[in-house]
Formats: structure tokens, sequence, C-alpha cells
């Protein structure tokens, strides 16, 4: 049953971005690009998207533990640090090269464009890259 | 640059589903939906538990996508922009900064602000505003 919820929470994802229309970079370039030929849809993604999880949540998290595993695996609270604004800094640079942020992109795949291919292939270069970095950084502070 | 029609109820539509979709990923195994972290995760290669949920919702995640692609969204609509070189930069620069920064749009944009998380706010906020900036210089300053 929980691995059926898993398989189903990620039907659901690829139908949202796919449906709202995330997977064609123009249309979220269009979105980022205030001065030009705006497309404000994104706007609406991201609005019932937050709606539809803040609600949801606050009635997950009344109870103790989530139905198939033992615990809710939260982030613990992350510090605010150049590490976290750096990272988001360089995901906003990537974002608005290409239109493309991981969900939609990995989604996209299915549609076996060229472009969708080569981005995430970089993409899991970079993971794997920046992975290694952090681990450097933790071994030479300890 | 092509112009894109805006669908405001597709739009609202898609997001209710990912919302939803994170949902049910957090009442049901307790974990946050986030596409960046998710994928990553998979990129071990410790084929354990971690492994095989993350590879159970990418799958998912490529049926939801092949099967609205064919009932409810004109995939022939799909435009990139700039060439191989922007393509691969742009890869490899969003893996090394959703890595870096430890999330994206669904992780710190849907999940983390649902939890009223402080530093996914700082990091939506950061990751917009360079979005933003970065089409303005690529469009309208440098003309691409």
């Amino acid at each position: 049953m929980g691995k059926l919820a898993i398989l189903l929470s990620g039907l659901l994802f690829g139908a949202g971005v796919t449906i709202s229309g995330m997977v064609n970079p123009m249309k979220v370039l269009n979105f980022l690009d205030l001065f030009g030929p705006w497309d404000a849809t994104l706007l609406f993604v991201m609005g019932a998207g937050l709606v539809v999880t803040l609600l949801g949540y606050q009635i997950i998290f009344r109870r103790k533990a989530p139905l198939f595993a033992t615990s809710f695996r939260l982030p613990t609270s992350q510090y605010i640090d150049a590490k976290l604004l750096g990272g988001a800094a360089l995901f906003g640079l990537g974002w608005g090269l290409s239109g493309f942020c991981p969900g939609p992109a990995i989604a996209s795949l299915v549609f076996g464009r060229m472009e969708s291919i080569t981005f995430v292939i970089a993409m899991a270069t970079g993971m794997i890259i920046a992975k290694q970095i952090q681990n450097r950084m933790r071994t030479s502070e300890a | 640059m092509t112009i894109t029609e805006f669908t405001p109820w597709t739009g609202l539509l898609g997001g209710a589903l990912i919302g939803l979709s994170a949902v049910l990923l957090m009442a049901s195994y307790g974990r946050i939906a986030g596409a960046s972290g998710i994928f990553a995760g998979l990129l071990t290669l410790n084929f354990d538990t971690e492994f095989s949920w993350r590879l159970i919702f990418i799958i998912g995640m490529l049926i939801g996508t092949a099967w609205s692609g064919l009932f409810f969204f004109d995939t022939s609509s799909i435009t990139f922009s700039g060439g191989p070189l922007t393509t691969i930069a742009g890869g490899i620069i969003v893996g090394v900064g959703t890595v870096l920064g430890s999330g994206c749009t669904s992780g710190h944009g849907i999940c983390g602000l649902s939890r009223f998380s402080t530093s996914s706010l700082a990091a939506t906020c950061t990751f917009m505003a360079i979005a933003i900036l970065t089409v303005f210089i690529t469009r309208h300053v440098l003309g691409a």
C-alpha cells in the first residue's frame, strides 16, 4: 500500500507539471519575463499548489506519524547561510537560462526530446559534482 | 522567443495536482515531494529502501506525464530556448544549485513554504529573483 501511494504521488506530480504547462520551457521563461510577453500561468500553478499543500499539511501534521512509515522525515531547520542562498542563486541562474527546473525536466523525458535528455544528464552531472564538493567540505571541517 | 497563451484554468488544475502529490507523499510516507532531492538521492546508486521509494516516485512521475501528455496537453507546443550549450550549462548549474541550496521549485517553493520554513522562503525569493534577472539580461540586454 505504501509503495502504491508513492507511485500515485509521483503520478499526480507528473500530471500536474504536464497539465499546467510547466514541461514547456518557453512557458516558464515567458512567466519569468516580466518585461516581455508575460505569461502569468505559473503564478496560478504555484498558488494552487501552495493552497492545497498548506491545507493538506495542516491536517497531516495532527497525526504523529505517516500511514506507511514510522515518522515524518522533515528537513531540520536550516540556517540561512551562504551555501543555501548561493545554491538558490545558481539554481535561479540555470532555471532562467533554460526554462527548466528539475521536476518538469525529468517528467519531460517521456516526450523523448533531445534537449530534455541533454538537460537531465547535465543536471545529474552537476548534482554529483556538488555532492562531492559537499563531502570534501565536510571532511575538511572534521 | 515564442509567445505562449495564458492558461489560468489548466494552471490551477496542474498546481492543485502538484499540491495533492505533496500531500499524499507526506501523509503516506512522511516525505517532502521535492523533485531535485528525490532525483539526486537516486544518483548514489545504493540500492536500499531510500533508493527504491525515490525510484517508484520517479516512475510514477513519468507515467503521469506520459498519460496526461496523451490526453490533456499538446506536447508539440513544447519549445526550447537557446542551443545545446545553453541546455548543458543550464543543466549543470541547476544540478549544482539545487544540491547546494537543498531544493528547487517543488521542495522549497511548494513544500517548504507550506511548512512556513524561513530558509525555504529565503531560497524561493532568491531563485525567483535571480531567474527573473537572468531572463531580463538574456532577452532584453543581450537580446537573445
